[in-house]
C-alpha cells in the first residue's frame, strides 16, 4: 500500500497554516508546522486548549469548516501524495478508509436519530462495497472487537441506550472498520470518567498493535501521552514548541513551556504543597504579540523574547524546541 | 404510548369546555341578539322570539342546555339559515376549507423546506439574503393585502386566474387563494428550516459523517435533515389544523364558501349554535393535531420516552 517516495511515513506535514476569519480579525489558529508520522508509529500532541492541535488535525483531514476557516498554504503528504490538493471527490474517498477520526464527546459525535447498525453499516457499505449482509456481520465483528457485550442484540440500539465509554467504543469501531492507515483520536477519552480512559486508551494501543495503524494521539494530559505515544509534539499558540522522542521529552525537556505542563502534572507522592500552575492564560490568537507567544507567562523570559520570535533550535537530531533559551533549558533539565 | 395518547384524548375534553364556555359567554356579553335588525319589533314578537329560543330561561339553564347539546355532537339548527343544522353547514362548509387548506399546506412546505434548507447549506450566499428577505416580506405582508394584489395582478390584468370563484378541487381557482394563505407559512417554515438545518450542519455528529467519506449529498439527506426539520415538525402540525378549519381573511377575500366565510357571517348574524359549532370544531381539530404532532416526535426522535 505504500508509494516510493514517503520514506516511510505514512503522514508528513510541511508548514501547514489554517486560519479563520473572524470579527476579530485573522485567528492563526494553525501557524507554519511540520511534523511526521512513520508507519506504526503513535505520535501525541500535547497542548492546552486553544493551541491549535485540533485544527490540526481537522485540517490533515479536510475537515475545517469554510468559512470561516481556511488552509492557507502548507502541504500533507499521505504516502507522498498531498492531500490538501485533491479534489473532494478524492478526499472522500482517502476519509473513514484510509483515514479515520474519532473525536472526543461521543455523546455528541454519533447520530442521535439513527441506530448504531445503521451509523457503522455506512462506511463499510460505502468504501468496501459490503452489501447489507456483509456490513451488518462486519459491523457485529467490529463492535464484538471493541469490547462490546452482545454485539448481536445491541447492534440495534440507538447511541443514547449506551455509556458514555461503549459509545467511544462505536466511534472507535466505526473508525476502524476499513482498516486506515492513520487514526487520529481527538481527545478519545476527554469527556469519560477516568476508570473508562484506562480501558480506552489500552484498546486502541491494542487495535493498533493488531492492525499496525498509525496514529495520531490529541490530548492535554501529558499522563495519556507517557504510556501511549512513541514522539510527542507540544503545541502552544498555533506553534510546535517542542517535538521529541517521548522519553526524551519527559526526561528532559528542552523548552520552559514543556516544562511548566510537566510540572502542572499533580504528583500523588508529594504529600503537601500546592499544585503548580502556569501562571496567565493562552493568548488571543488573533492579536499576538511579536515576540515569543509564551512569554508573558514564562518564568525564564527576557527582554528577547517579547521582541524576538524565537528560533526552533536542534538540540538533537530528532528534539527540537522553539525557544531563544532552548539550548540552556535543555542542559538545565538534564542534571534533573 | 398507549396510555399517553389515552391521557392527552382525555385532556382535549376540560380544554374544550374552557373554550366553549369561554365563546358563549362572549357572545352573550357582547350587546344586540340575532334578531335585532334595522327595524324595531313589536314587543309581543320579540317576546314569542324569547320563547321559542329558549332566551326567557335563566343563563346556566342555557348554558346546560348548549353543554349538552355538544357532548352529543349536536350544535343545534342555525339561527340564521332556517331549517339548516349546524352539522350540515360545518360537513358543507369544510371540503372548501380543507381543499383551500391543504393547498395552502403543501404549497407552504414544498416552498418552504427546499429554501430554508437551501439557505442553509448556502449559508451567507444570494439565494440565503434572498429567500431570507422575500421570507421577511412573507411574515410582514398580510395576507388581506396580498390577496387582492394578486387579484389585481393575475385576475383583472393577466387575466389568468378567476378572482373569486368556488369551482371544486382541483381547480384554477384555487391557486391565487393557496398562494396567498400559504404566503406567511412558506416564510415561517423556510425560516425555521433554515435555523434548524444551520444548527444540525454545526454538529459533531455531521463531522463524524462527513469524517466517514459521505459526500455532502449523503450528509444532508440521511444525517442532517432528521434533526434540522424537527422545529418545523412541531410547528406544522397546529399550522395543518388551522389552514383546514377554515381562514377568515382569504375564504371572505376570494369569496369562498368555506367554514372561515361561514364563521364571519355566523359572527355579524349572532348565530350563536353556528359560533360555537365551528370553534368547538376547530378547537377539537388544534388539538387533535397538536396530539398527532406530538406522536410523529416520538417516531422521529428515538429519544422521546412517552410515558
Amino acid at each position: 500500500m505504500m508509494s516510493g517516495n514517503s520514506n516511510g511515513n505514512v503522514i508528513t506535514v510541511k508548514d501547514l497554516r489554517t486560519y479563520f476569519e473572524t470579527e476579530d480579525g485573522t485567528v492563526k489558529a494553525v501557524d507554519g508546522i511540520s511534523f511526521e508520522v512513520k508507519q506504526g508509529e503513535t505520535l501525541g500532541i500535547v497542548g492546552e486548549s486553544g493551541s491549535g492541535k485540533s485544527v490540526a488535525n481537522l485540517s490533515l483531514m479536510r475537515l475545517i469548516p469554510n468559512p470561516p476557516g481556511k488552509i492557507v498554504s502548507g502541504s500533507v503528504l499521505f504516502h507522498g501524495r498531498d492531500i490538501l490538493k485533491l479534489s473532494a471527490r478524492e478526499i472522500r474517498e482517502l476519509r473513514g478508509k484510509r483515514l479515520a477520526m474519532i473525536f472526543q464527546d461521543p455523546m455528541t459525535s454519533l447520530n442521535p436519530f439513527m441506530r448504531v447498525s445503521r451509523q457503522l453499516m455506512e462506511v463499510t457499505q460505502l468504501h468496501l462495497g459490503h452489501t447489507k449482509e456483509q456490513a451488518r456481520a462486519h459491523a457485529i465483528k467490529m463492535l464484538e472487537q471493541v469490547g462490546i457485550p452482545d454485539a448481536a442484540d445491541r447492534i440495534d440500539s440507538y447511541p443514547h441506550e449506551f455509556s458514555g465509554g461503549m459509545r467511544q467504543r462505536v466511534m472507535i469501531a466505526m473508525a476502524l472498520s476499513c482498516q486506515p492507515e492513520l487514526l487520529i483520536a481527538d481527545e478519545p477519552t476527554t469527556a469519560l470518567d477516568v476508570t473508562i480512559q484506562a480501558q480506552i486508551l489500552e484498546l486502541i494501543k491494542h487495535l493498533k498493535a493488531e492492525t499496525g495503524a498509525s496514529v495520531v494521539l490529541i490530548t492535554h494530559d501529558l499522563g495519556v501521552v507517557a504510556g501511549m505515544t512513541d514522539h510527542v509534539i507540544v503545541m502552544y499558540a498555533g506553534k510546535i514548541f517542542e517535538q521529541a522522542p517521548t522519553a526524551e521529552l519527559f526526561q528532559q525537556p528542552g523548552n520552559p513551556y514543556t516544562r511548566g505542563l510537566l510540572r502542572s502534572v499533580p504528583d500523588p507522592m508529594a504529600e503537601h504543597g500546592k499544585l503548580y500552575q502556569i501562571p496567565g492564560q493562552p493568548p488571543d490568537l488573533a492579536r499576538l504579540p511579536p515576540g515569543c507567544p509564551f512569554a508573558p507567562r514564562c518564568e525564564r523570559a527576557e527582554e528577547i523574547c517579547t521582541r524576538e520570535f524565537p528560533p526552533f533550535v536542534e538540540l538533537t537530531r530528532d528534539h527540537h524546541s522553539l525557544c531563544h533559551f532552548a539550548a540552556e533549558v535543555y542542559a538545565e533539565t538534564a542534571n534533573g | 404510548m398507549l396510555r399517553f395518547i389515552i391521557r392527552r384524548i382525555i385532556v382535549i375534553v376540560p380544554m374544550l369546555f374552557i373554550v366553549i364556555s369561554l365563546t358563549w359567554a362572549l357572545v352573550r356579553l357582547a350587546p344586540g341578539t340575532f334578531y335585532s335588525g334595522e327595524k324595531k319589533l313589536a314587543p309581543g314578537v320579540e317576546k314569542n322570539l324569547r320563547e321559542k329560543y329558549g332566551l326567557d330561561q335563566p343563563w346556566y339553564v342555557q348554558y346546560g342546555k348548549v353543554l349538552r347539546n355538544i357532548a352529543r355532537f349536536d350544535f343545534g339548527n342555525s339561527l340564521k339559515y332556517e331549517g339548516q343544522s349546524v352539522n350540515q353547514i360545518l360537513l358543507r362548509g369544510l371540503p372548501v376549507s380543507a381543499a383551500l387548506g391543504l393547498s395552502a399546506y403543501l404549497l407552504a412546505l414544498l416552498v418552504g423546506l427546499t429554501t430554508g434548507t437551501l439557505s442553509a447549506l448556502k449559508q451567507n450566499s444570494w439565494i440565503d439574503y434572498a429567500s431570507m428577505s422575500l421570507s421577511m416580506l412573507g411574515i410582514s405582508v398580510p395576507n388581506f393585502i396580498l390577496g387582492p394584489l394578486l387579484v389585481l395582478l393575475f385576475s383583472l390584468t393577466l387575466f389568468w386566474f378567476p378572482p373569486a370563484l368556488w369551482d371544486g378541487f382541483p381547480s384554477r381557482s384555487l391557486v391565487l387563494p393557496a398562494i396567498t394563505l400559504s404566503a406567511i407559512y412558506i416564510a415561517y417554515i423556510a425560516r425555521l428550516t433554515r435555523s434548524g438545518m444551520l444548527e444540525v450542519m454545526r454538529s459533531d455528529y455531521i463531522r463524524t459523517a462527513r469524517a466517514k467519506g459521505l459526500s455532502e449529498t449523503q450528509v444532508v439527506i440521511r444525517h442532517a435533515l432528521r434533526g434540522g426539520l424537527l422545529p418545523v415538525v412541531s410547528f406544522s402540525g397546529p399550522a395543518l389544523a388551522f389552514l383546514i378549519t377554515g381562514t377568515v381573511v382569504v375564504e371572505k377575500v376570494f369569496a369562498l364558501p368555506g367554514l372561515g366565510n361561514y364563521f364571519i357571517n355566523a359572527c355579524f348574524n349572532r348565530d350563536e349554535p353556528l359560533i360555537i359549532g365551528i370553534v368547538a370544531f376547530i378547537s377539537i381539530a388544534v388539538l387533535v393535531f397538536n396530539l398527532l404532532v406530538d406522536i410523529a416526535y416520538g417516531f422521529i426522535d428515538p429519544r422521546i420516552r412517552y410515558t
